[in-house]
């Protein structure tokens, strides 16, 4: 898939949610208050209208309301631009080999489409998202949602409202925190069996955090 | 090709089997050892760096590359196979160590009765309840047989549990099921977290006999026989799927590794592909494989072992030429034939009203009931059992959000969001691991179609359940619900039913059969100590050895056949080399 040719943004804005979120952009962690206006980050596989459109569309599969933020607050869309332009995106974790013929379900996808090209493709189904109605977008996404594309996409946001930040998701670990999740620990060993039926919820770390050192995420890898 | 200089042994596969046989020859002998593993090298302390969830539970990084070989499927000889282009049902781990490095490490002994199965089951209900075209066995050893050896591998990996069965005397609080132990486990059992607790509690109130999950993610401080020191578990909840970062759960890495790496007649090679056992009528010259940079290479031995997994194991002696195909439709032909899948299923998905803090647990923090491996099947309509059991592992969210009670109808969405934050840690599963018996229609052979990353054709699979499977898992299915209401359920998901073979849900990576052991050589691969019966300078480890899948985890029962194979192969076979059975 070429790319484009100019680099393009996505702008986040700070207007939602009240306090400090970090994102990380291009390895490093910017910091976004809810006093600045915005944050430009750098794209590596959509268009702006392409990012704009998916994370459009993340934000009605989990969308931010009294239950807490959602795609748009955790930085799925970031997410899911880094997972594609990596190796994953190419069918790195995947045997291509031909002939691809249709298959049961039980011996798995069976398609030829790259992660990249189902995108392309759901992104035609789309259209302009980001423009519509909430109700609309809905009623667009109730028309897909058996689609390959919107499974992976629903699988996608999933992973990037709860991953390590350093894969660009889960900013400022809030969905870590929405759930009680605390991050890669070293030792539970005086709390496995304690706190029965009781919440026990440890402030969240991230494995950078933990280790007090930079991990490379694997789509900043080849292999 | 290039021809390298001989070695005494060449081993194919760095995992549990072959790196055991390794310390046990490098130990025991003068002979010159390689071991030839395809993947790359781990260090305990790269583990930190893979804590997580995204690159090594859902991405899989330690798998082997599914990209460069996968098998392919089909339900009957009537269907076509396709590839299974994706990981799922089973998981083969690459490097040093193998699939020993990211296992639970939940390290049953399989029951007497597992090793007498075939006779068993006549015994107990003749021969007319045997389901149609089972292919069950009795192994040419007997638990008795294989105690002593169970014994070195529970201290080489220092087994975390409870004896049920100490010398004849039946101790509450373990499996009162089990076989005779001459020795109580190494080390004490695991710390239970909460729904482990719960599920204790439900079935001994029920009239079952919980027990704690044998572990080899050691419960306390451990050395081994061999000197080596282990940490006891700290319950961080990244096993499966993962190395250990502290070295409590038992991997070759940890528990092998550092005894052979002292030795100075063993040696490691990295990225070679072993592609061929080459044989010269009944002699084994050495093995052919692919360099890391893809270059041919021939390593002559005098000894080869076979230790590459069930599946990769059936398949290099069926590329090599070496024994009889196994062909379903006459029923001749050995290698390839008792291809089994343990039955694993989540029985029933409990949805409480409480917390469960259920990140936090280890890959066999957990307990068991052996009650359903003993029923008394005379009014059922499957002669099968297996264990009900509970394990914490430790939750992680990528692989958990979105679990929500069968009342809501949404998978997106507000109304979906809200049921899935609020039980996200509010749920357990109650497990099945079920025995698989072995059929003449389930069987292992080369694909016609695909082929590897090299050009060498894929391994078929040609499985399904039978109704035996399915009526077994439906049994068990409402007995589970029934201990999901008493352990304080108050939604309950019961599994939807075992109907095809899939090779998209994980099942556990105990696939078994293909090279199996056997009392003759006319309807057997190996003989009891693991020995080809037509190549006696070729031993195949390993779970392929098992005639059927038992309900229990194979690891320990793999190794400790190894640990007699190797006793066989120092005690007789390098004094006069030749058959041993």
């Amino acid at each position: 898939m070429p790319r484009s040719p100019r680099r393009h943004f996505l702008t986040l804005s700070a207007t939602t949610l009240g306090g400090l979120l970090v994102y990380t952009l291009d390895r490093k962690s910017a910091r976004l208050h809810a006093q600045t206006s915005a944050l430009k980050v750098p794209l590596r596989f959509f268009t702006e209208d392409e990012a704009l459109a998916i994370a459009a569309a993340a934000a009605r599969i989990f969308p931010a309301d009294e239950s807490g933020p959602g795609a748009d607050e955790a930085g799925v869309v970031i997410y899911i631009d880094r997972q594609l332009a990596s190796a994953y995106g190419r069918d790195h974790y995947r045997y291509t080999q031909p002939p691809f013929e249709p298959g049961v379900p039980e011996q798995g996808y069976q398609g030829k489409e790259t992660p990249r090209e189902i995108y392309r493709a759901g992104l035609k189904m789309l259209g302009p998202f980001h423009t519509l109605a909430p109700a609309e977008q809905d009623a667009r996404l109730k028309q897909i949602d058996t689609t390959v594309f919107f499974s992976l996409l629903r699988t996608h946001t999933i992973e990037g409202m709860f991953c390590d930040p350093m894969h660009g998701g889960n900013a400022g670990m809030i969905g870590w925190q929405m759930i009680g999740f605390p991050g890669p620990r070293m030792s539970y060993f005086d709390d496995v069996d304690q706190h029965y039926g009781a919440a026990f919820r440890p402030k969240p770390e991230s494995l950078a955090q933990m280790l007090g050192r930079p991990v490379t995420p694997g789509e900043d890898t080849e292999t | 090709m290039k021809t390298l200089p001989p070695v005494d042994v060449a081993i194919v596969g760095g995992g549990w089997t072959g790196l055991t046989m390794a310390k046990e020859l490098a130990t025991r002998t003068g002979l010159k050892i390689l071991v030839l593993e395809r993947g790359g090298p781990h260090k305990t302390r790269d583990y930190l760096d893979n804590m997580d969830e995204l690159d090594y539970a859902i991405r899989l990084r330690t798998m082997q590359p599914i990209r460069d070989e996968t098998v392919t499927l089909r339900h009957s000889v009537r269907n076509r196979a396709l590839p299974i282009r994706q990981y799922g049902s089973f998981l083969p781990g690459t490097g040093v160590g193998g699939s020993g490095e990211h296992w639970s490490g939940i390290s049953y002994r399989y029951y007497p009765h597992d090793f007498q199965r075939v006779s068993h089951l006549v015994d107990k209900y003749g021969r007319a309840r045997l389901p149609e075209n089972c292919a069950v066995r009795d192994w040419p050893i007997s638990y008795d047989d294989l105690e002593p050896y169970y014994e070195r591998a529970e201290r080489l990996m220092g087994i975390s549990g409870k004896a049920g069965n100490l010398r004849g005397t039946k101790v509450e609080g373990g499996n009162i099921f089990e076989g005779r132990r001459q020795s109580e486990y190494p080390t004490p059992p695991m710390k239970m977290p909460y729904l482990a607790a719960l599920f204790r509690d439900a079935t001994h109130s029920l009239g079952y006999h919980p027990f704690p999950l044998p572990a080899a993610t050691t419960s306390v401080p451990y050395t081994n026989p061999d000197g080596v020191p282990r940490a006891g578990c700290a319950y961080c909840g990244y096993c499966e799927r993962f190395g250990c970062m502290i070295g409590a759960k038992a991997q070759p890495t940890n528990t092998l590794m550092p005894v052979l790496t002292r030795r100075n007649n063993f040696e490691m090679r990295t990225g070679a592909w072993v592609r061929r056992i080459v044989a010269e009528g009944a002699h084994v010259r050495g093995v052919r494989y692919a360099d890391s940079r893809g270059n041919e290479v021939f390593q002559p031995a005098d000894l080869v072992f076979l230790a590459s997994w069930t599946l990769n194991n059936t398949r290099l002696l069926l590329l090599s030429g070496i024994g009889a195909p196994y062909d379903p439709e006459t029923g001749k032909g050995v290698v390839g034939s008792h291809l089994t899948h343990q039955v694993s299923v989540p029985a029933a998905t409990l949805f409480f009203d409480k917390p469960q803090n259920a990140f936090m647990g280890a890959g066999s923090a957990g307990i068991a009931i052996g009650d359903f491996d003993f029923l008394d099947h005379t009014d059922l309509d499957f002669v099968s059992g297996g264990a009900l059991y509970t394990v914490c592992y430790g939750t992680r969210p990528i692989a958990n959000f979105g679990v929500v009670p069968p009342s809501v109808r949404t998978r997106w969405g507000a109304e979906w969001k809200k049921a899935a934050l609020h039980n996200y840690d509010r749920t357990g599963l109650v497990r099945f691991y079920g025995e698989h018996l072995a059929y003449r229609d389930n069987y292992m052979d080369l694909d016609p179609v695909y082929k590897d990353r090299l050009g060498d054709p894929l391994l078929r699979l040609t499985l399904d359940w039978k109704d035996n499977e399915r009526n077994m898992v439906r049994f068990i299915t409402n007995r589970a619900v029934q201990v999901g209401q008493v352990m304080g359920a108050v939604e309950i998901q019961p599994f939807q039913g075992l109907k095809r073979y899939q090779a998209t849900r994980y099942q556990g990576t105990h696939i078994q059969g293909g090279t199996i052991i056997g009392a003759k050589q006319t309807d057997s691969v190996v003989n009891m100590y693991l020995q080809h019966w037509q190549a006696p300078n070729l031993f195949v480890l390993g779970a392929s050895a098992f005639p059927q899948n038992p309900s229990s985890n194979p690891t320990l029962t793999a190794v400790a056949l190894t640990i007699r194979a190797a006793d066989a192969v120092i005690q007789r076979y390098l004094k006069h080399p030749g058959a041993l059975a």
